[in-house]
């Protein structure tokens, strides 16, 4: 299981890239095995519109799921990834390339709450057992 | 063989059927509303009987073999009910005549109005709802109506046992309702502990199904309900599992206040490849004026030589309509059949029977596979299709190779709260030598996934087709036929 | 009864459960509530169920024993003797949904072309697997609109000529809807509005408007111009259609509907007394996701050979439960495959006859009912195979002095439209012959004397 260590990590599955002041969120390696194929990406959000921490970004279908992938951080929607629905299998073969949302954070002490690499992976491995 | 598609069987020309001239002078057609192309198959009477018939052979029915589908009810399906319903006093009747000229149809509907009321201990009951979800959608905005009728505006949750059937909380959120999931116990009863906690006055009720998705019937089963009204809610009955019922006990008189019956699991009528159903809904004394109309009443009350005239009520607080007419008509011909079929010492007999076989079929396969909730189960239960030292093998890979051996693979992968669980029903109208033979082929199956797993990962092998490309499916998303040039 | 066991078999199942009677077998059951005398009437055999059933069935007056003129949502249509005889088939009506697709290959391809079918006929590009009925199938349409706006739109507009029915259960159904109102356009002078009053009711917070085709009082009228008003403001349009009128008129599609809803009993399915029947519901690829009920889907096996599935399950209530938009899991299946059966079996040009039939036949009442003192058709608009009539006396006893002849006369509008108090909604279909219609034409004239 692929756990990059330049990422951050939130107990819903979901990973993050911190660049300044602006997060750029998608699903975990972990995550896209639970879901299996990808067939359906739809986003609940539009840039410029304010999301609250927690609250669904998209909304990921597979053959025998479907999954809301929340935002673990609150702020402004700055930029969705526009062509991903077009190229889906990204999200189960690139799942650290295939970003969802960038989202400019409001409460950047929230990034306190999330986990590294490391420990991201522990959890991860206790979860299997 | 792959089948080809009607519009590709389709032959300029060709017609199937032909209607006569017009025995009126013609009018002038409206040029500015007529098409000009109308994209539809050009097939002769015998194409059409040819395709149909051998695209049919590719099926799976009861007709053909044994359905163990939990909550599925897959019983034997009458055929005296489809002559019943071809009646042409029946099938020949428009919904909107004047009552005098339909007696005979609101006769039996209100006949089985009235045998349904006796069979489930509820005082009232609306034929409409044409399925169970939409039974499901009826009882639920009814614990609505009811609440808002009182002034309680403050009852904004549903409970809901995890094991329920997605329909459940579905209709729970179309009805505007909040879904609190509320635990299963280890004995695979509700979590009383749990249940007491949180019923308060923002619960406006609580969905039971019981006997649940687990087969069992649940231990604490008055308790609950007492809970529930105590907290000021009421419960609504998911009557999916009445075959396990029937005159053995009255969810009524168990102090359900809501419940829908599936027509098309306890009473025979025929699963038609996905519909029609029926889903009657019956309610206790106090939820009568909310049932969605119009419902068959005794308009003129009868007299010495007259027999009664029905004609239509709508219930002075009725939630509203919830299709066009009157409900499932020609499913209530066979279910109607059905009870006068059986009286009522033969609906107790299905019960029996039904729970009977799953039973027998339990104690057939416990040392096979492994039973989480292991007790006396009414008419269904639940194993695990998976083992330990078999890690590979899921339940589905158990369900394809059970196609091998010619039997329906149960319902899979639900209820929710058993890991990989196959849950099966074997009814009341199937023998000892089918269940045998059923058992046989499981334990077979047990044995190949430890020994040959790869015969199960790759089955189903002697189908028409086999495992088949979802992703494909849900991706590429072809949903109507392709038109050849 | 269906029982097979015997006695001896029921006692080795018994103890091979390891108990000594059936009783045992209920012991969770509350003791107080267990086993109930239920007074139903005893068990009848086979032989005394059907004659008992016979006789009900003759208490009823039918299509069969009365000229038929009543419509109104559910139309007296011929069905070919082989739509029946492939229904009755046991692999079909006695199979269960598709969920295990290797072995319900018959059920998928049926519905697969039935999509087809309907998408073509409607001139949208994807059909959904059935709703219970048109009603229900309008109300779907209302909660896809709410869905597909995020409820951000909060009104949903309802043309006053859409089948009675058909609005209430669209009421019923979306009070659980926070945040959405539901709007008919009312006009005190001209009750059976038009769609030209539609218009000024549009605005940016209009999630739907629901027209009807040929509406309620039968008559057809060119949408264009609506619907390009509704999508100026980003609103969707539903148009509830007749599909056997689609024989003959353009197909909603074609004036650039979004959603196409209507009801599929006029293709191949009775009467019976107003169910089974089938709910149509198609639309355009791009609102698929947001459709409820079944999909099926074509692709392949592992050998590359065609087969078909149920697809975007993902949607449905068994997998997103209290997210799914819609609770709906049984649906019309084999009264699907009737209406792809009739379609395919009428085809291109059956289609054509039968609906000119309806119209040629319509036109031809109307004009006969025109020359009858004391009746006034409205006729000012185009229509199909139902037209509106005032009469000179009221409905009530005008349809009994029809009874009197053996007629079924048309649906009293006074019924859901007040200010429509004797005006009679009549239908005529390819099932009335010429001596039919004469002959309502004279016994109307009777009346008008008394």
């Amino acid at each position: 299981m692929n756990v990059p260590s330049n990422l951050k990590y939130a107990d819903t599955d979901e990973w993050i890239l911190v660049e300044g002041k602006v997060a750029t969120i998608g699903i975990s390696d972990y995550a896209q095995s639970q879901l299996s194929d990808i067939v359906y990406v739809e986003f609940k959000v539009e840039v410029g519109e304010n999301i609250k921490k927690n609250s669904a970004c998209v909304t990921l279908e597979s053959v025998k799921a479907a999954a809301d992938v929340n935002s673990p951080l609150s702020g402004k929607v700055v930029g969705v990834n526009e062509d991903l629905p077009q190229s889906m299998e990204m999200i189960n073969s690139d799942p650290y390339k295939a970003w969802m949302v960038k989202i400019e954070l409001t409460s950047p002490t929230e990034l306190d709450n999330l986990m590294n690499a490391a420990s991201y992976q522990t959890y991860c491995t206790e979860r299997s057992h | 063989m792959t089948e080809s598609t009607i519009y590709e069987i389709s032959s300029p020309g060709r017609m199937g059927f032909r209607y006569p001239k017009p025995d009126v002078p013609v009018s002038a057609l409206p040029e500015a509303f007529v098409r000009e192309d109308l994209p539809l198959p050009e097939l002769s009477e015998l194409d059409v009987i040819r395709h149909f018939t051998n695209i049919s052979k590719n099926n799976y029915s009861i007709d053909g073999g044994f359905y163990p589908l939990g909550s599925c009810t897959m019983k034997y399906n009458p055929k005296i009910n489809e002559e019943a319903a071809r009646l042409p006093g029946f099938a020949f009747t428009h919904p909107l005549q004047p009552i005098e000229t339909v007696q005979g149809n609101l006769t039996l509907m209100y006949q089985l109005q009235e045998w349904l009321k006796e069979i489930s201990g509820f005082k009232a009951i609306s034929l409409q709802p044409s399925a169970g979800a939409q039974g499901e959608m009826v009882g639920v905005m009814i614990i609505r109506a009811y609440h808002k009728e009182r002034g309680d505006h403050s009852r904004t949750r549903i409970l809901i046992p995890d094991s329920a059937h997605g329909t459940n909380p579905a209709s729970s959120a179309m009805s505007g309702f909040e879904v609190v999931n509320v635990p299963t116990d280890s004995q695979g009863d509700v979590d009383v502990t749990t249940l007491r906690a949180v019923c308060n006055e923002q619960v406006a009720g609580l969905m039971l199904t019981n006997p649940n998705t687990l087969g069992l019937f649940d231990k604490n089963v008055l308790e609950v309900i007492e809970i529930v009204h105590q907290a000021g809610g009421l419960v609504y009955g998911d009557g999916a599992n009445l075959n396990a019922l029937l005159g053995i006990t009255r969810p009524g008189d168990l102090g359900i206040d809501v419940m829908h019956f599936n027509l098309h699991k306890t009473f025979s009528t025929p699963h038609g490849g996905g519909g029609p159903g029926s889903g009657p809904v019956g309610v206790a004394d106090q939820l009568a004026d909310f049932l969605p109309g119009p419902i068959v009443a005794i308009v003129e009350e009868e007299t010495d030589n007259v027999p009664p005239l029905y004609g239509y009520y709508n219930p002075p607080k009725s939630i509203g309509r919830v299709k066009a007419f009157f409900g499932q008509f020609g499913m209530m011909v066979r279910a109607y059949t059905y009870i006068s079929m059986h009286g009522p010492d033969g609906l107790r007999k299905i019960a029996e029977y039904a729970v009977l076989n799953a039973n027998y079929l339990l104690s057939q396969l416990r040392s096979t596979y492994h039973v989480p909730y292991d007790r006396i189960c009414m008419h269904e239960f639940v194993v695990e299709g998976n083992w330990e030292d078999a890690p590979e093998v899921h339940a589905l890979d158990i369900a394809k190779r059970l196609m091998d051996y010619k039997f329906h693979p149960p319902t899979n992968y639900f209820p929710l709260i058993v890991h990989e669980a196959l849950m099966i029903e074997p009814t009341e109208t199937e023998s000892l030598q089918t269940m045998d033979a059923f058992a046989d082929a499981l334990i077979k199956i047990a044995e190949e996934a430890h020994s040959t797993p790869a015969l199960l990962k790759e089955a189903p092998h002697f189908t028409p087709v086999g495992r088949l490309d979802e992703v494909k499916a849900a991706r590429d998303l072809v949903l109507c036929c392709s038109i050849p040039d | 009864m269906f029982i097979p066991h015997s006695r001896a078999e029921k006692e080795t199942m018994l103890k091979a459960i390891g108990v000594n009677s059936l009783e045992d077998l209920f012991q969770d059951v509350p003791e107080p509530f267990r086993f109930p005398k239920l007074d139903l009437p005893p068990a009848l055999t086979e032989m005394e169920a059907i004659a008992e059933l016979q006789d009900i069935s003759k208490a009823n007056k039918t299509t069969h024993d009365m000229a038929c003129f009543l419509g109104a949502g559910a139309y007296n249509h011929y069905i070919p003797a082989a739509v029946d005889s492939l229904l009755r088939r046991g692999e079909f009506y006695t199979a269960y949904t598709p969920y295990q697709p290797e072995i319900s290959q018959g059920t998928l391809q049926a519905i697969f072309e039935y999509q087809s079918l309907i998408a073509n006929l409607t001139g949208m590009e994807a059909c959904n697997a059935s709703h219970y009925d048109g009603a229900t199938a309008t109300a779907e349409a209302g909660i896809l609109a709410y869905h597909y706006f995020r409820r951000k739109r909060s009104r949903i507009i309802v043309s006053p000529s859409v089948h009675p029915h058909y609005r209430q259960t669209l009421v019923t159904y979306l009070c659980g809807y926070q945040n959405l109102s539901i709007l008919e356009a009312q006009s005190a002078e001209n009750p059976i509005g038009e769609p030209r009053s539609l218009l000024s009711l549009l605005d940016a917070d209009t999630a739907l408007v629901i027209v009807q085709y040929p509406d309620f009082f039968g008559r057809i009228y060119d949408y264009t111009a609506l619907i390009k008003a509704a999508h100026e403001f980003g609103a969707l349009v539903a148009v509830v259609c007749n599909p056997l009128a689609l024989g003959l008129l353009k197909a909603p599609g074609e004036y650039g509907a979004d959603i196409v809803v209507g009801e599929g009993q006029s293709l191949g399915i009775p009467l019976s007394f107003g169910g089974p029947y089938l709910g149509l519901f198609a639309t355009r690829k791009d609102l698929i996701r947001k459709v409820a009920g079944r999909l099926v889907g074509e692709t392949v096996d592992a050998q590359g050979r065609r087969g078909y599935v149920l697809t975007l399950t993902a949607r449905e209530q068994h997998i997103r439960r209290e997210k799914a938009t819609s609770n709906i899991c049984t649906n019309q299946g084999l009264m699907a495959l009737a209406s792809a059966i009739y379609l395919s079996l009428v085809g291109k040009q059956g289609l054509r006859q039968v609906a000119e039939l309806c119209y040629h036949k319509a036109h031809y009442a109307s004009q006969k009912i025109a020359g009858i003192p004391g009746y006034k058709v409205y006729s000012e608009q185009s229509f199909f195979h139902e037209f509106v009539i005032s009469c000179p006396t009221s409905i009530e006893e005008i349809t009994s002095h029809l009874l009197d002849h053996g007629i079924l006369g048309g649906y009293d509008l006074g019924n859901d439209y007040p200010a429509l108090k004797n005006h009679m909604l009549i239908a005529v279909t390819e099932m009335n012959t010429c001596e039919e219609i004469d002959l309502l034409c004279d016994v109307l004239q009777e009346v008008s004397y008394d």
